[in-house]
């Protein structure tokens, strides 16, 4: 056995991921169900051996300025929180993003609204995705189903962060931060040299050599012409981020007449609910959106052209299901099937819903 | 194979870190494992449980409808659980915890004393131990050696010198553990 796999809960991995990604700093501030991250985080004690940071703030929005002045510096740093924290960081989010910053945010989603629960809930799709703070802005998304990816997209969230100085979000939640499973955690990444970080961000803030004007790191405009433009090149770089980003998974999807489309750990429960039509005799599949933003509309349009319908299975009151439907376009019928309030659907439960709403609706 | 399992009881009696050992085992086998706990309120003197399957596949929902295997350690798991066996499937209980008979006749039903046993060992905290020696005693998923393999990775280098106890309660219940 190698000494890499580990057995380990989702937020423990995103922890150990970070590490090892070359991360120079985590701010924070603990909630349950991601409590771990942090804990782990102290427990690892990295800024003994890699140099990271990690520092447990006062609050959450002192921990997502934090972030923000680590960015604007060009370090590879982030932190992390679940639901209530997410929407005390918002503003925090919306300038990062207004200023064109790189950094990785963790939300282990609980169930809400208001404080809520600690149990597990995606009712922040339509916060990360359509927008949640204010202004004209997106996050990369990525939707973990497995320990393997709550430690896979650690080093892919901060590379595609870079890659387009944008913040990017890891949307999870209370089932897969909590659970444990086998994981093969990345290799360890050398956190970049001073003489590197400057050759990869010669935007970032780092002080001023005498051969270039200042790096200014703001997202406030007041000349609206100038403002127009900076929301010009946002744009511009969503759309390049739609055209080559958008990730997703199927599964026996090849001669299905029906479909589920699933993110999270939703889509892990769904796969069962697959195994368990096809003991039945019905022909169905999974489509799960890794990515949620981008969205993988091209995809569930290519199969509004193949299946009689589709059911978005969300531990929510129905919001992906927007989003298919969008991209299906009326052709077929889309339903949704959703638990709340942090409740999770059992695989049984989410077949009887696909019979009722679409079998035999 | 796979085993789906439930591991049901009081907060404090070790469900979760039975379940735990259980998963460590399974990694030293190379099989895939989920663990899943409930977690929450649940946790501080409410029942407990946790969900553990072990794989030669890969594994999809961590949430489940009914197990192959349920072991409940009071009433209040029995009652929430017995249902959810498969048939066929398997139940096991500690006599201490349960006063009430099972009536189902279409899945099998174990009886292990592991509080009794635990109580005559002088050592309460092997409870969780001498139930697992049941379990692998009736359905034999992962080796005595990678248990203590697994037991030695998850516990802390200065806790080892335990682990000589822990054999002797997964032997315990692998000799107690009875027919109903």
């Amino acid at each position: 056995m190698s000494e890499e796999i580990k057995l380990l809960k989702g937020n423990e991995a995103i922890a150990h991921a970070a590490i090892r990604s070359g991360a120079d700093g985590y701010f924070g501030y603990p909630i349950t169900p991601q409590s771990e991250i942090l804990e782990t985080l102290m427990a690892e004690m990295p800024w003994e051996t890699t140099g990271m940071v990690v520092l447990q703030a006062e609050s959450e929005v002192a921990a997502i300025n934090m972030v923000y002045g680590g960015a604007a510096t060009g370090k590879r740093v982030m932190t992390s929180s679940s639901s209530p924290g997410i929407s005390l960081k918002l503003e925090g989010i919306s300038y990062l993003a207004g200023a064109d910053l790189p950094c990785l945010i963790v939300n282990v989603m609980r169930g809400g609204p208001g404080l809520g629960t600690i149990q597990p809930s995606q009712a922040d799709y339509f916060q990360t995705v359509k927008g949640g703070g204010h202004g004209d802005y997106r996050l990369i998304t990525l939707a973990p189903s497995s320990v393997q990816e709550m430690a896979d997209f650690v080093t892919l969230g901060f590379d595609l962060a870079f890659k387009y100085s944008n913040p990017v979000m890891i949307l999870a939640d209370g089932i897969v931060g909590q659970m444990m499973e086998k994981v093969t955690l990345p290799p360890y990444q050398k956190r970049r040299t001073e003489e590197e970080l400057r050759k990869e961000c010669p935007w970032a803030s780092q002080g001023k050599p005498a051969d270039r004007k200042p790096n200014v790191i703001t997202s406030l405009e007041l000349d609206p012409a100038v403002m127009e433009e900076n929301n010009n090149r946002f744009q511009a770089k969503y759309k390049k981020i739609e055209e080559n980003e958008v990730r997703y998974e199927e599964f026996m999807c090849d001669d299905a007449e029906y479909l589920l489309v699933a993110f999270g750990s939703s889509a892990r429960i769904c796969q069962k609910v697959v195994e368990l039509a096809r003991e039945e005799g019905i022909k169905l599949g999974l489509l799960r959106p890794i990515t949620l933003w981008p969205f993988p509309t091209q995809a569930i349009a290519t199969y509004a052209d193949k299946v009689k319908g589709m059911l978005s299975v969300e531990l929510n009151a129905g919001q992906m299901v927007e989003d298919i439907r969008l991209a299906v376009n009326g052709k077929i019928k889309v339903e949704h099937y959703g638990r709340l309030g942090g409740i999770i659907f059992t695989p049984d439960e989410i077949l009887q819903a696909l019979k009722d709403k679409i079998i035999n609706a | 194979m796979k085993e789906e399992i439930i591991i049901a009881g009081f907060g404090g009696q070790g469900v979760l870190s039975m379940g735990k050992i259980l998963a460590y085992s399974g990694l030293m086998e190379g099989k895939e494992v989920t663990w899943m706990p409930s977690y929450g309120p649940e946790q501080r003197g409410g029942t407990a449980n946790v969900t553990v399957i072990l794989s030669d596949a890969p594994i999809s929902s961590p949430i489940l409808n009914q197990y192959d295997i349920a072991i409940v350690l009071n009433q209040p798991s029995l009652e929430k659980f017995v249902g959810k066996v498969k048939p066929g499937g398997i139940l096991i209980y500690d006599g201490y915890g349960i006063n009430t008979p099972v009536t189902r006749t279409d899945i099998q039903v174990y009886r292990v004393d592991a509080m009794d046993a635990a109580t005559e060992m002088k050592n309460e905290k092997a409870f969780n131990m001498i139930v697992l020696g049941g379990l692998l005693k009736i359905v034999p998923m992962v080796k005595l050696e990678n248990v203590l393999l697994g037991l030695k990775k998850s516990l802390p280098e200065r806790h080892h010198k335990l682990i000589p106890m822990n054999e002797a309660a997964i032997k315990k219940g692998m000799e107690i553990i009875q027919k109903v």
